[in-house]
Parts: structure tokens; C-alpha cells; sequence
């Protein structure tokens, strides 16, 4: 495959790879996903779910027989990452579902993430064992302790290959440094540090120390009747390690440099679309609070998703995006008993693909849209278990927004709004997708002659 | 979005529709939108976007009275989530004290995740 594939998306056509997950429509609380993301080669694939467990796929290496097929993923390891607690002291449950995976960058054998829940980071370890010492003088094969009459000779223990045996395991626990739900976490490019943000605050923390963390953010007014907005994403810029980004509940973005101060409560630019205030309503905060930020590779731009948009910002201009898609606008008109059933709440993410020429985000119906900047041009796909035989090429979906329905087209009355698709992740170097619908995990890939 | 901004709109509304009904197909959707829930909740807070739900949600999770009261919830979900848990050896209650070795050993309490399958 050559390498920097992923250029614009007109001439790519997607097809379906892979599912995980079962086909139960009955779907267990705990099986939902909650999380996933690509590691920094792509060749792991990690998710996070409501009750508390990582898995994650390895992809097989290609087969030089079959060239046209990139490799499968399959599992290469599972645990349980966090467990339900209590907090006593409020009487509040603390929930076990992963909010972000984030990966380190490989150092060495081994491959290390972040994964949190709402109050507690954790970094596992996850290692591969694939041979073992044989041929001790004292012990047995099976481990009982041999009679040392019965030892004449002496011999050199030797290692002896083993079935592959992959181990995760907890090596750091970063605890009790939010007082508030952790949104993000994001590691610094300097792989030393990585920032924790929740509601309210954020804080940086070494990857080495865990009884201690710095705050450099903390938007928590004196009197709590003034809140305004709460911090709903961060990120840390991909080559600046001083730099740092985080959005807001009332849509705005603010930038920090880590050298101005030590408290970064005072902003270095701040990233805000100016409002028509004939066009204020009652949803208008709401739908502006932005669900999740990106940077892009290049740490050129940022992306933002809010309720019913895609925005791409470039770096050095805070009056107003650059480029903006419309993720659903169909949906504008439909506000009212989407605040009733709480969708108009729902947090979507969304992605940059290798090159940054094309972004991902996820919708209603179990569709999801990408959107290439160098073509203006979108489509609309679904991920379906009826769209799921190997390889099969995915059709353009289609929302019909008049009156008049075009056969093939949904109506906007007829989506299904608990079939969402919150979290997705790109190949950072193919044009492989990982999309995941409520309990299912759908891999995609692009179609290769 | 301020109490003040709230009322002045609505003021702004009335009028608009007293001076010029066939201005009532300019209004955004957004706005009908807003007109529909106003319609339904005619009780909704002035501070929409503001205080009220900030709060919600810098408060979600289920609140119990206390850890007994938590522990007795998750003991019903468990139990509600494990149909084709093995009856291991029957369990001693009632007529006898317990020594270790009557214990049965302890289930993992969690499933594996059906990614993983």
C-alpha cells in the first residue's frame, strides 16, 4: 500500500471490512461503546465501552497473496480497565465507562495508553510474551519444587518460544484530581506530560508522578450561581508543546501557552464565531456547545463539532472558521422534541484524516458523513449490518429534506435518533475507518483494485 | 442567554406579528422551534442555556442515599445481568455459620466484552 494514501476523497469508494460486537438487538448498558481510537502506526485499534473494558484489535500483516486486502483486526487484548466506585461522600455513583483512550507513542516493545473514566486516568502497560524459561534445576515444569535428592546434574535454564500471551497491566493511576466529570485527556508531544480536563478545570500531570498534578486552567467562578459555560474538550497542539487548546459550552475555543504563565486562565487567542443576534432562540447555546476539538496533523488548523456543524479553524485567525460543513441541517427544524428526548445533547466527535484533506463526524440513523476540503465535496454513508458483506461497496445515503421523496432517500421523520454514531477514527495513514454504532464496531476500508 | 435577552425577543416577536403576518414565514426554524416548546413548557426557566443545566450536568449520575443503598441497587443488576451463571455449590445460609473453606470462590463479577467474542 503506498504510504500517504488518503489523498482527496472524490475518487474513494468505501467498503465494508469488518464488525465486532453482536448482532443482539437487545443491547446490554455495559456493551456500549464509548470510546475508540487508532494508535499512532494504526496497527492497533483501541475501544472503550460503558462497563469499563478496553479491547483492542491488532492488525494481521498483510498478506503478499492477496495485495488488494489490507490486514484484518483481531483482538490482541481485553481487561477491564476501571471498576464502578462510590463516591462517599456525595452518595454519587462513579461510573466505569471509558470516556477517552489516548495512545502513547511507542517507545519501545511494549505499547502504552490513557484510558479514564470520569475521575481516575490509568496507564496500561500492554506487553508480549512469547517465550518462557525452561529447564530449571530446582523447580518442575509445572512449578512444584523438585527433591533435591533426586538432582544429579546441572543444567542452564533456557527460554523456549510460548504461544503469544499479550498482558495489560495498570502501571500508573492518576486519582482523586478532579472534583468534576473528565471530558479529555490529551498527551503532550514533549511524551512527558499530558493535560486531564473536566468541567471546570484542567490539569497537567508527568506520566512518571501520580501524587502529583499542576492546574493550569480553572474557569470555576466564586459563586456557582455565576457559571456560565464549562469546558466540554482539550487538546494539546501536535508539535508545540506549549500550546494547548480547549472548548467551551457556549462555542468558543480558547488557546494557552504553557510559557505565559502558570495558570493558563488567561487566554492567548480565542476562537469565537460571531453571532447574529436576530437569529438568537432559546437552543441557540445548546447547539453551539462544542462536543469535541481536533487538531489537524499539520497543527495548522483545529476542527470543532457542535450540534449540527463541522467547523475548521485555522490557527491564526480567531474571528470566525474557515471552513464550515453542515453535518444535518435538517435537524434545525426539528429542535423542539429533540431537546425533549435530550438528542440535542448528544456529543459528537469527529476526525481528520492522515493528510488532513478530509474530515469524519458522525450522525442519526447509524450514518456518518465525511466532508473533502480540497473538493468540496460530502457523502453520507451508513454503517448497517445489512451493508456488510465482505468488501461490498457502501452507497451514498441520502436525507430528504422537502416535501417530495426521492425513492432511496429517508425521510427526516423516519430516523431512527437511538441509532447514533457518536465516536469514529481514521487510519492515520490509510483510508481505513473505524466507525461504532451503539455496540457494534464497524471497520471500513477503501476499496483497492 | 439572559433573562433580559429572553423577554425583549418575545416583546420583539408580538410585535412583529401584529404589524406584518406575512412576515411569519421568515421566521427561522429555529424560532418556530423555540415557539413550539414555549408552547409546551410555558413554565421553562428564563436562564435556558444558563445556570440550570450547567448545573444538570455538572451533576449527572444517580444519586443514593447512601452506600448501603448503592450496594443493594448494584446487587439487583447483577443479578438481573447473570441468567447463565453456573450454579456453583449450594449456597450455605440460614442454619449454620460459615467457616472459609464453605465459601464458594468468587465469580469474576464483570463479562468479558462481546467485542471480544
Amino acid at each position: 500500500m503506498a504510504a500517504g494514501a488518503g489523498g482527496g476523497n472524490c475518487d474513494v469508494q468505501w467498503c465494508f471490512s469488518q464488525v465486532k460486537g453482536s448482532i443482539d438487538d437487545d443491547v446490554a448498558e455495559a456493551d456500549i461503546i464509548s470510546t475508540v481510537e487508532f494508535n499512532h502506526s494504526g496497527e492497533l485499534l483501541a475501544t472503550g465501552d460503558k462497563g469499563g473494558r478496553v479491547v483492542i484489535f491488532q492488525q494481521e500483516p498483510e498478506s503478499k497473496n492477496q495485495p488488494q486486502c489490507r490486514g484484518e483486526y483481531n483482538v490482541y487484548s481485553t481487561f477491564q480497565s476501571h471498576e464502578p466506585e462510590f463516591d462517599y461522600l456525595k452518595s454519587l455513583e462513579i461510573e466505569e465507562k471509558i470516556n477517552k483512550i489516548r495512545w502513547l507513542p511507542q517507545k519501545n516493545a511494549a505499547q502504552f495508553l490513557l484510558s479514564t473514566n470520569d475521575k481516575t486516568i490509568k496507564l496500561w502497560k500492554i506487553s508480549e510474551r512469547d517465550k518462557r524459561p525452561e529447564g530449571y534445576n530446582l523447580k518442575e515444569e509445572d512449578g512444584r519444587y523438585r527433591d533435591l535428592n533426586t538432582v544429579t546434574t546441572l543444567r542452564v535454564p533456557v527460554f523456549r518460544p510460548m504461544d503469544l500471551m499479550v498482558e495489560a497491566s495498570p502501571r500508573r493511576v492518576f486519582a482523586n484530581a478532579h472534583t468534576y466529570h473528565i471530558n479529555s485527556t490529551s498527551v503532550n508531544s514533549d511524551c512527558e506530560t499530558y493535560l486531564s480536563a473536566d468541567d471546570l478545570r484542567i490539569n497537567l500531570w508527568h506520566l512518571e508522578i501520580t501524587d502529583r498534578s499542576f492546574n493550569i486552567v480553572d474557569i470555576k467562578p466564586a459563586n456557582m450561581e455565576e457559571l456560565t459555560e464549562v469546558i466540554t474538550a482539550a487538546e494539546f497542539h501536535p508539535n508545540q508543546c506549549n500550546t494547548f487548546v480547549y472548548s467551551s459550552s457556549k462555542g468558543t475555543i480558547r488557546m494557552c501557552d504553557m510559557r505565559a504563565s502558570a495558570l493558563c486562565d488567561k487566554h492567548a487567542k480565542m476562537f469565537e464565531e460571531p453571532e447574529d443576534p436576530n437569529n438568537r432562540s432559546f437552543f441557540s447555546e445548546i447547539i453551539s456547545s462544542i462536543s469535541d476539538v481536533k487538531f489537524s496533523h499539520s497543527g495548522r488548523y483545529m476542527m470543532t463539532r457542535d450540534y449540527l456543524s463541522v467547523k475548521i479553524w485555522d490557527l491564526n485567525m480567531e474571528t470566525r472558521p474557515v471552513e464550515t460543513y453542515q453535518v444535518h441541517e435538517y435537524l434545525r427544524s426539528k429542535l423542539c422534541s429533540l431537546y425533549e428526548n435530550d438528542c440535542i445533547f448528544d456529543k459528537f466527535e469527529c476526525c481528520w484524516n492522515g493528510n488532513d484533506s478530509v474530515v469524519m463526524t458522525g450522525s442519526y440513523n447509524n450514518f456518518f458523513r465525511m466532508f473533502d476540503r480540497g473538493y468540496r465535496q460530502d457523502v453520507t454513508l451508513e454503517a448497517s449490518r445489512e451493508n456488510s458483506k465482505p468488501r461490498s461497496v457502501l452507497k451514498p445515503r441520502k436525507v430528504s429534506t422537502g416535501g417530495k421523496r426521492k425513492k432511496d432517500e429517508i425521510s427526516v421523520d423516519s430516523l431512527d435518533f437511538n441509532k447514533k454514531i457518536l465516536h469514529t477514527a481514521w487510519h492515520p495513514l490509510d483510508n481505513i475507518i473505524a466507525v461504532a454504532t451503539t455496540n457494534n464496531l464497524y471497520i471500513f476500508e477503501e476499496k483497492l483494485n | 442567554m439572559s433573562g433580559d435577552n429572553e423577554d425583549t425577543q418575545t416583546a420583539d416577536e408580538t410585535t412583529l406579528d401584529e404589524k406584518a403576518p406575512v412576515q411569519d414565514k421568515v421566521i427561522s426554524p429555529e424560532k418556530a422551534e423555540e415557539a413550539k416548546l414555549k408552547a409546551r413548557y410555558p413554565n421553562l426557566g428564563n436562564k435556558p442555556g444558563g445556570s440550570d443545566l450547567l448545573r444538570k450536568r455538572l451533576q449527572k449520575g444517580q444519586k443514593y442515599f447512601d452506600s448501603g443503598d448503592y450496594n443493594m441497587a448494584k446487587a439487583k443488576i447483577k443479578n438481573k445481568q447473570l441468567p447463565t451463571a453456573a450454579p456453583e455449590k449450594t449456597e450455605i445460609t440460614g442454619d449454620h455459620i460459615p467457616t472459609p473453606q464453605d465459601l464458594p470462590q468468587r465469580k469474576p463479577s464483570l463479562v468479558a466484552s462481546k467485542l471480544a467474542g
